[in-house]
């Protein structure tokens, strides 16, 4: 089996923008959409995934905006995701230039939704992005950004998602997200071991060492957006370290 | 310029393959009709969701008998992801559909043991004898395949649990399992590749 682990850059849009924050709060700006997607490409990247983190339905229109001009320039396929809540929703953003749709919240309350979009779209484009908080025993899915905390199990879940056709997960620590000390390797080992799906590692990397940990422990590919908006790397720096550590990837 | 007509498999993906095609300097039209498949200087046939949604919509269209004389004949055609798919006799995916049955082989789901779908990049290796294919990496992004090359065409080869033809082609028809328009700059030298044939068999 040849298939190379994948380094995805992640944009958060608001309002049209790339920002950051830290547990998915405190955004701070981080670009132009177009021009970040366009350089990570041109790095290496294996793909694009932009999170719509806008709360209002004028953000939700912008996004669309957003997604029509970086598929304009990217040539790699582009994954997007944040307040999608029907089949439609994920429509809209497939015609708008996205190849994958992740859904979040609307499929922990409908889980329905996973189904709907998998039979309309195909397996291949309906990714199940799923935010996990450490608990007492094991890990809690968190939705509404992170504000909520449900009672489902992120590994129960991410098992039934899959049986009714989520293709791939992306999967978020939140204790993690943005802290940039290292991704939550049991999650990943957990998830990893109960889906056959690809598991897409996110929240927590500093530098190329954490990546390599990540795909030691079962993803099939690592997420990385703090480490990048902040010039401290390259998508070609990282992909050079993974291949000194064995590890598979396109050059 | 370079006139390229897409057929309407879906709504999925498509807006990926009109961006290739028009970073590369062609003019992306949508088919509706049988005649227009049989006028048109290049074809694409983009694939998306299931084989039965998709060979749904081009019987539905009245496109089968037209999809297949142009193919047969090695007109400049473009099969992507199920669209390749579609050219076999069936698919495991939906046992009760025909495909357009230009190849007697079928198309089955990747056996156990590797990641399903197959979603990211892979090797592709051409057969001697590819007008189109180099090697390099590919993007890919499925859960079946057809079995094996067959007789008369040229095939290219990946890996994912044992191999299978990435791609096939016969004349000016080019088939990938891979979605080209998502596979960087290699990607886009196949298509331009494609594209010249369009181009030079107007």
């Amino acid at each position: 089996m040849t298939l190379a682990s994948r380094v995805i850059p992640c944009l958060d849009i608001k309002d049209g923008r790339v920002v950051k924050g830290i547990r998915f709060q405190g955004l701070r700006d981080a670009g132009d959409p177009v021009e970040c997607a366009a350089l990570y490409e041109q790095q290496g990247a294996d793909e694009i995934v932009l999170l719509d983190v806008s709360a209002t339905p004028e953000g939700r229109g912008h996004a669309l905006n957003t997604v029509g001009a970086v598929r304009t320039v990217l040539s790699i396929p582009l994954s997007v995701g944040g307040g999608v809540r029907s089949a439609d929703d994920a429509g809209r953003l497939l015609e708008a230039g996205a190849d994958k749709v992740g859904i979040n919240t609307a499929a922990v309350s409908r889980p329905v939704l996973i189904a709907e979009i998998a039979e309309r779209f195909g397996t291949q484009c309906t990714v199940l992005a799923v935010d996990g908080a450490a608990g007492p025993t094991g890990w809690a899915v968190v939705v509404e950004s992170g504000m909520k905390r449900t009672g489902l199990d992120v590994v129960e879940w991410c098992r039934k998602a899959v049986a009714v056709g989520a293709g791939e997960i992306l999967l978020t620590s939140w204790d993690r997200d943005g802290t940039r000390s290292g991704y939550d390797l049991d999650l990943i080992r957990s998830v990893s071991a109960a889906v056959t799906v690809p598991v897409i590692a996110s929240g927590g990397a500093d530098r190329a060492g954490h990546l390599v940990e990540a795909i030691g422990a079962g993803a099939s590919a690592a997420l990385i957006a703090s480490i990048l908006h902040d010039g401290d790397t390259t998508v070609g720096d990282l992909k050079q370290a993974l291949t000194a550590a064995g590890i598979v990837v396109r050059p | 310029m370079k006139t390229v007509t897409i057929v309407p498999t879906g709504t999925a993906n498509t807006a990926s393959v009109v961006a290739g095609l028009t970073r590369l300097g062609a003019a992306v039209e949508v088919i509706s009709t049988a005649g227009d498949v049989q006028s048109a200087a290049g074809v694409v046939l983009p694939g998306v969701g299931s084989f039965g949604a998709a060979m749904g919509r081009i019987e539905s269209l009245g496109l089968t008998a037209a999809l297949r004389e142009r193919i047969e004949a090695g007109r400049p055609t473009l099969a992507v992801c199920v669209g390749m798919q579609l050219l076999g006799r069936g698919s495991e995916e939906s046992p009760s559909s025909t495909g357009l049955h230009v190849l007697e082989e079928t198309v089955s789901r990747f056996g156990d043991g590797v990641i399903v779908p197959q979603m990211g990049w892979n090797r592709v290796e051409p057969d001697p004898g590819s007008r189109f294919v180099e090697a390099g990496w590919a993007y890919f992004a499925n859960s079946y395949r057809l079995d094996r090359v067959p007789e008369g065409w040229v095939g290219s080869s990946t890996d994912h649990g044992g191999s299978f033809p990435s791609a096939l082609e016969r004349g000016d028809v080019l088939a990938c399992q891979f979605h080209p328009e998502l596979s960087g700059q290699w990607g886009a030298r196949l298509l331009d590749r494609w594209l010249q044939r369009v181009e030079e068999a107007a």
